[in-house]
């Protein structure tokens, strides 16, 4: 993964004004909500904030594992669309195919060579046109695996110009979602209890159909942008987390001291569910992703419910620089009331190392 | 390959089995000949017993698995021990999951595969087929052994001491940092890392015993390109073991260090990177699942030439290809780690580079046809594994050609998908291998002869279990469905159930090969000394069953 220089910048930036604090001890269990750090700018207060945001309700059978389902998830990005044509027409058509052939040869043999049939063995071991034949063909299909294959690679790391840029971290055992362009808000995202689990609290938000399936469904969603090019940059606090979305053929490590990039650009609004893929420790298992893509109005009325400003808006109020620096300035709006504040999550970068 | 010479049977002959055992032999009294074995079958045999008995353990331990994931929620890990974490902490619940996958893998792959392949059939049938008297090194064979087990009770104990979360290391057989540093606190992970030190100094004693004894040892007339594919096989896995198991040992004493002494090879924040812990890893990973396939490619071979009462198609071809699988799975390591970051050309190179393994691996699937073709085939209990095994490492073969293209991987990588895969090529290609083998050659190590018949409901049971369990897992996979986690979305639940029907299945496929394998060996008919007849024409078949304690000491002539 190339680091881009202004990665590097956004990351210092980024890091700067965060309190830095550790909070791995806030499980599920007590970040509920965003952060709801006291406003110190006027920002927020002519954004109409106090507005509370509607989210969309997942569909079922897309953006979401389909029950009893035999094959990936329906795409929504161009680049996950022809990945799945590649891998549903192509691949697997080669793969069952050289099955059908395998099996087809070995019934015949079975059959036509059994000792009943053929009592008297050849003693034939080589044949050298046969030999080369079955070399040279399956370094042909190779080919013709590899050169679509190379071609999707070359669309995954296209990255084209980024209309709007998330900052993904790992958490044991959350994720947080930073929007550096949108005056630095900070979603922090905890898995949905169930309403009969014991460890539920009183007063605490059970998951409803409308949040999405058991063990898929968060409390604070990330929402993007319909039709937008959104970059992903993702690293994490501790160990190693996998942010990934099948719906739109998305995984990438966060590695802890790493920056690691993707992007998607989604055309279909809807609610697209994820989970965490790499082993992070006990609860590896209730980190899921949730992904609400909406339309780039009501993305605009998300950010300001939140708290946080778009970039047009942003550049005529400040000069720019300075609108990142601020970045603590979240408003606490669209909290419950039985909500607790939680220290800002440090999205400092040990070392800002990659992989170059 | 080989006819029988004439002078290696004025010395044991088929047939007078017994009569030359009485002078030939000089068995030392019970402790000494087990414990202080320096006998290359008796240690073959402890091996093969160490071997049943990991997989016991490994199996159960995937039942506990299974049973937790046969439907959504957590039914057992909230059990008493060993099912559950035996507490009301859910967060030792998940913690306990985690100490059972990891648990699972290592003995699996360190505990049961590798002992028994190269260990056990390695050290019995190496000497006897290339006409040597023993290894070259009988005391280091002994203490390869006697390695393993305080290997796998540092293991073992580990799942009783604290790993951070709960006891047990909960970080996966890859031991990724930081999961397995700053992330796992407690001495599990410690003893883990030990315990895979000696595991890996016990591979690496074996695997230059091996190297030694074939390419020293093989009696007059045997060149290499006579040696038995078997014999090839554990050849060119012992030199994969050999290069590869001192980076793991590195890998994982940075790990230790990182862990004790405050050093940072894997932390960033002291200059070092978690992504170079995996490279390490997979370097030596990647070879290693040719380690665990690799002599069972031998056996297969052994196995369908003898039941097709034909020489192996392409002799040359399939020793070769296996020299090829050996080198190229050297350079194709990061093909596990397409989501971690790595740059377009990397990626394009992992991805050509994995895609031509199935190159060798395919020449390897159509000679074994070959072989067959032609032949006068009958089917005995091991050509029905041999068989099994084509089909299915085949199956395991595309889903890896599949996975080896880096763009489509990003979807399936840490999927169910995965998990199928490799459990296609192992839990099916390579134990499947095993059971060939271990039919093929029972009456060979033991005297007597296994049951047919509780032999073939052996594998028609195992062949159906084993593919409802790891069929689906495909679908899972690509509905979505991450590995690793000890509850799912209820959308999984329907393939999660036939996945452990399937280990239903295949568990009373294992009860019945017990029964046989007791049963044989209490009262199963005496096997003479070639009882495949003709076919099998390796050395081992010259002598009687069971060999004697010392065998060739006039060494057999290859014409």
């Amino acid at each position: 993964m190339k680091l881009f220089g202004w990665a590097i910048a956004l990351a210092a930036a980024m890091a700067a004004p965060a309190a830095a604090q550790a909070v791995n001890a806030a499980g599920p269990a007590s970040a509920t909500t965003t952060t709801a750090a006291p406003a110190t700018t006027a920002l927020a207060s002519d954004q109409a904030a106090t507005q509370s945001f509607q989210y969309d309700a997942p569909t079922p059978g897309i953006g979401e594992p389909v029950p009893g389902g035999w094959s990936t998830q329906k795409q929504v990005t161009e680049v996950g669309q022809s990945a799945a044509d590649f891998h549903n027409y192509w691949l697997l058509t080669v793969c069952a195919l050289i099955c059908a052939v395998v099996l087809a040869l070995l019934i015949f043999v079975i059959v036509r060579y059994r000792r009943g049939a053929n009592p008297e063995p050849s003693r034939t071991s080589h044949n050298t046109v046969i030999e080369v034949i079955w070399t040279v063909i399956p370094v042909l299909i190779l080919v013709a695996i590899a050169i679509p294959s190379i071609r999707l690679m070359r669309a995954q790391y296209a990255f084209p110009k980024a209309d709007l840029t998330v900052k993904v971290v790992g958490n044991q055992w959350y994720w947080t979602y930073d929007y550096p362009d949108n005056g630095g808000i900070e979603i922090v995202s905890n898995i949905l209890k169930e309403k009969d689990d014991p460890t539920l609290r009183k007063g605490e938000r059970y998951r409803t159909d409308a949040d999405g399936p058991p063990l898929l469904a968060v409390d604070e969603r990330m929402v993007i942008p319909a039709g937008k090019v959104v970059k992903f940059i993702v690293t994490s606090n501790d160990v190693i987390h996998s942010f990934a979305m099948p719906s739109f053929w998305t995984k990438i490590d966060a590695n802890p001291g790493m920056l690691n990039e993707t992007w998607v650009k989604v055309d279909r609004p809807g609610v697209y569910f994820g989970q965490c893929s790499e082993l992070c420790g006990a609860r590896h298992g209730y980190m899921p992703i949730v992904i609400d893509v909406v339309t780039p109005e009501r993305f605009a009325q998300w950010i300001a419910s939140k708290g946080g400003t778009m970039p047009g808006a942003t550049q005529a109020a400040a000069p720019a620089g300075a609108t990142v620096a601020p970045a603590p300035a979240v408003a606490a709006t669209g909290t419950p009331p039985e909500a607790q504040p939680i220290p800002t999550t440090s999205t400092a970068v040990n070392g800002a190392a990659t992989n170059d | 390959m080989s006819t029988t010479p004439a002078d290696a049977l004025h010395l044991e002959q088929p047939g007078f089995g017994h009569a030359a055992e009485h002078h030939a032999d000089h068995k030392p009294g019970f402790f000494v000949r087990w414990f202080m074995s320096t006998n290359h079958k008796d240690i073959g045999t402890l091996y093969l017993i160490f071997a049943i008995t990991a997989g016991i353990i490994g199996g159960s331990i995937s039942g506990i698995m299974r049973w937790e994931l046969m439907e959504p929620g957590i039914q057992v890990l909230n059990r008493a021990w060993p099912l559950g974490a035996g507490t009301a902490n859910f967060d030792e619940w998940t913690h306990h999951w985690n100490a059972l996958i990891t648990a699972h893998g290592l003995i699996m792959v360190f505990f049961m595969v590798m002992p028994a392949m190269m260990g056990g059939f390695g050290n019995w049938f190496v000497p006897l087929m290339i006409g040597a008297p023993d290894m070259a090194f009988p005391r280091m064979n002994n203490i390869s052994f006697w390695m393993l087990v305080p290997a796998f009770i540092l293991l073992l104990g580990s799942t009783f001491v604290s790993g951070g979360t709960g006891p047990g290391a909960g970080t996966g057989w890859t031991l990724y940092a930081p999961l397995s540093t700053s992330g796992s606190p407690g001495a599990a992970v410690d003893m883990v890392i030990f315990s895979i030190h000696l595991a890996g100094v016990s591979s690496i004693l074996g695997a230059i015993n091996f190297i030694t004894t074939i390419f020293n040892m093989r009696a007059p007339g045997m060149t290499l390109h006579k040696m038995p594919l078997f014999v090839w096989s554990v050849l060119v896995t012992a030199f994969l073991l050999l290069l590869a198991l001192p980076v793991l040992a590195g890998a994982i004493t940075m790990l230790l260090t990182d862990r004790n002494f405050q050093t940072t090879f894997f932390d960033a924040s002291g200059g070092g990177d978690v992504v170079l812990y995996q490279h390490l890893f997979w370097f030596f990973g990647h070879p290693e699942v040719y380690i665990m396939i690799l002599p069972g490619f031998g056996i297969i071979s052994q196995v369908v030439s003898t039941f097709s009462r034909k020489p192996v198609f392409g002799y040359l071809g399939m020793a070769y290809a296996m020299v090829a699988i050996g080198v190229v799975g050297f350079v194709v390591w990061a093909h596990h780690m397409f989501v971690t970051g790595m740059s377009l050309d990397t990626k394009m190179y992992f991805t050509a580079a994995t895609m031509i393994i199935a190159v060798p691996t395919g020449v390897k699937i159509f000679s074994w046809i070959a072989t067959m073709w032609g032949g006068s085939l009958t089917f005995e209990t091991p050509m029905l594994f041999a068989i099994g095994f084509i089909f299915l490492f085949t199956i395991g073969g595309v889903t890896g050609v599949v996975l080896a293209n880096g763009g489509v991987d990003t979807y399936m990588t840490d999927t169910y998908y995965v998990v199928a895969h490799f459990h296609y090529v192992l839990s099916l290609g390579a134990v499947f291998s095993l059971f060939a083998g271990f039919y093929y050659w029972f009456g060979k190590m033991s005297g007597r002869m296994y049951n047919e018949f509780l032999g073939k409901v052996h594998f028609f049971l195992m062949f159906i279990g084993v593919n409802l369990i790891f069929f689906p897992q495909h679908f899972l996979g690509l509905d979505g469905m991450p590995r690793r986690i000890p509850d799912y979305t209820p959308a999984f639940a329907e393939w999660n159930y036939v996945s452990t029907v399937g280990y239903m299945i295949t568990a009373a496929a294992m009860g019945v090969f017990f029964v046989n394998l007791f049963w044989s060996l209490a009262a199963g008919k005496k096997a003479i000394g070639n009882y495949w007849g003709p076919s099998a024409t390796t050395l081992e078949w010259t002598l009687p069953s069971p060999p004697p304690f010392h065998q060739f000491e006039t060494l057999p002539k290859i014409d």
